[in-house]
């Protein structure tokens, strides 16, 4: 139990959160490589992910996307983006890493979200003279929800754990914090790092569902027949992605 | 020297003079990829199993466990890997530890659906026929969630063979260590041989397993429209 008090010890050091490996400026380095790439990623998946759901097409291509990401190391693509010439422009790497990262489980949930939606469903929009843009947004993208938001919640939380991994890559983050205690061979310093670097990621699982819950367009949706049984394990494999 | 100008020395991406050179390192790398994958996704698969049929049997543990693997799958690798430190220092203990504990996730819930699924009349037939628990599960329960169970261990697999690459902060990375290694060394053709490889370990990992569930489950072919809704439990489990 050493490590434990030696990590609160650690936590509770003020020098220890100041300056430029502070905990203070690592975690704001960490929420901006975080922030910045899941939005690009979000900007470049979902409207695709959602063209495609709703005409229908390039199931394969949706679905694929995550298996290749799941078999892909985390730490290989950040490692061979530093040693490109694109390792010259500072954070570059580190964030064509986490876009690439973050879309496929927004592109394959939010595929399979609008997919799942009720056949009949659609066509009973349609019968009532619903137009292809009336029935995306009023009946698909509503019906899809769920699954958008548990892609959105799986993508943020590769984001964070590949953010970290940057720090082996020798990027800042939250992560330099407990590749510096490795390197120095302080036991307190890597598990007090990574205590932040856990507590963060489920905080911000935490709030994306709180956030998913207070958002949710229809209330219904989280109680249709088909919804949680079918969704969940989908979307919890979805998740499996990779923890970087 | 002046003659080999070679591509380990131009630092090339691709440098078949590394391979024949340095085979050994890959070999070695490997097999300690293949060993940490294996051992951990075993335990996993070990662990799950008892952890699933108690879920199954209560309601209240399913939340439990479902809930702490959750938990567990949401926490960052190398945070993970760093979190065992203090237990179990510097050793590929730690490793396959924090990948067992990871794997919980998928497998668990995977073997869970897979055993709900069974159909309420073949539990019904099998009691009738006098089956008691154990040989209702062995014979009855476990072959007909073995695409969902197969599925689990194909996904668990694939992922564990791409997270033990960030074993190599503690030295016990496989063929990641050799991808950090490179990096600090900045040799190009170690860092795109290894990553390669360990791509192509988790492709071959899934084929295999895709094979043995092939074999295992033939009647997931025989019938085209029986066959339809098992593969259909396996897709649900399996996008990802």
């Amino acid at each position: 139990m050493n490590a434990i008090s030696g990590a609160w010890d650690w936590l509770t050091t003020g020098t220890n959160w100041r300056g430029e490996s502070g905990v203070w400026h690592r975690l704001a380095e960490h929420l901006y490589f975080s922030g910045v790439t899941l939005a690009v990623a979000c900007l470049l998946a979902l409207p695709l992910a959602l063209w495609l759901g709703h005409i229908g097409r390039g199931g394969a291509l949706a679905v694929n996307v995550s298996n290749v990401g799941r078999a892909v190391p985390t730490l290989a693509v950040l490692v061979l983006l530093t040693l490109t010439p694109l390792g010259e422009h500072g954070d570059l790497p580190t964030l064509i890493a986490l876009v690439l990262f973050a879309v496929p489980p927004l592109l394959t949930n939010a595929y399979l979200g609008m997919r799942e939606v009720d056949r009949s469903v659609v066509e009973a929009a349609r019968g009532m003279g619903m137009s292809g843009g009336q029935v995306f947004r009023k009946v698909e993208l509503p019906l899809a929800y769920p699954l958008v938001m548990t892609g959105l919640r799986s993508a943020a939380v590769q984001v964070v754990a590949t953010a970290t991994l940057a720090a082996m890559a020798g990027e800042g983050g939250l992560g330099r914090i407990i590749t510096a205690g490795f390197n120095l061979q302080n036991t307190p310093q890597v598990v007090a790092g990574a205590f932040l670097v856990a507590v963060l990621a489920l905080l911000v699982e935490g709030v994306l569902v709180v956030a998913g819950r207070v958002c949710d367009p229809s209330p219904v949706s989280r109680t249709r027949p088909t919804g949680p049984r079918r969704g969940r394990p989908a979307c919890r494999t979805s998740r499996s992605g990779s923890n970087g | 020297m002046s003659t080999r100008r070679n591509c380990l020395v131009e630092n090339d991406w691709i440098c078949g003079e590394y391979v024949r050179t340095r085979g050994q390192d890959l070999i070695d790398a490997t097999a300690q990829h293949l060993g940490i994958t294996a051992v951990s996704v075993a335990l996993g698969v070990l662990v799950s199993f008892p952890l699933a049929l108690l879920a199954r049997r209560r309601r209240s543990v399913a939340g439990a466990v479902l809930g702490l693997t959750t938990v567990l799958y949401t926490v960052p690798s190398l945070a993970m890997f760093s979190l065992l430190l203090p237990l179990f220092g510097l050793s590929a203990a730690l490793v396959v530890t924090g990948l067992v504990l990871y794997s919980l996730t998928i497998l668990v819930r995977n073997i869970l659906t897979g055993l709900q699924a069974v159909p309420e009349e073949a539990v019904e037939a099998a009691r009738g026929m006098g089956y008691g628990t154990v040989r209702l599960l062995w014979e009855v329960e476990l072959p007909l969630a073995l695409p969902a169970v197969l599925a689990g261990i194909r996904i668990a697999t694939v992922s564990t063979v791409a997270l033990t690459t960030v074993g190599a902060i503690v030295g016990h990375g496989g063929l990641g260590t050799l991808i950090l290694d490179g990096l600090d060394s900045t040799f190009k053709a170690q860092v795109l041989t290894a990553s390669v490889l360990c791509v192509l370990l988790a492709v071959a990992a899934d084929l295999l397993l895709l094979g043995v569930q092939r074999l295992l489950t033939p009647w997931t072919r025989a019938r085209p429209e029986r066959g339809r809704t098992r593969t259909r439990t396996a897709k649900v489990a399996e996008p990802a």
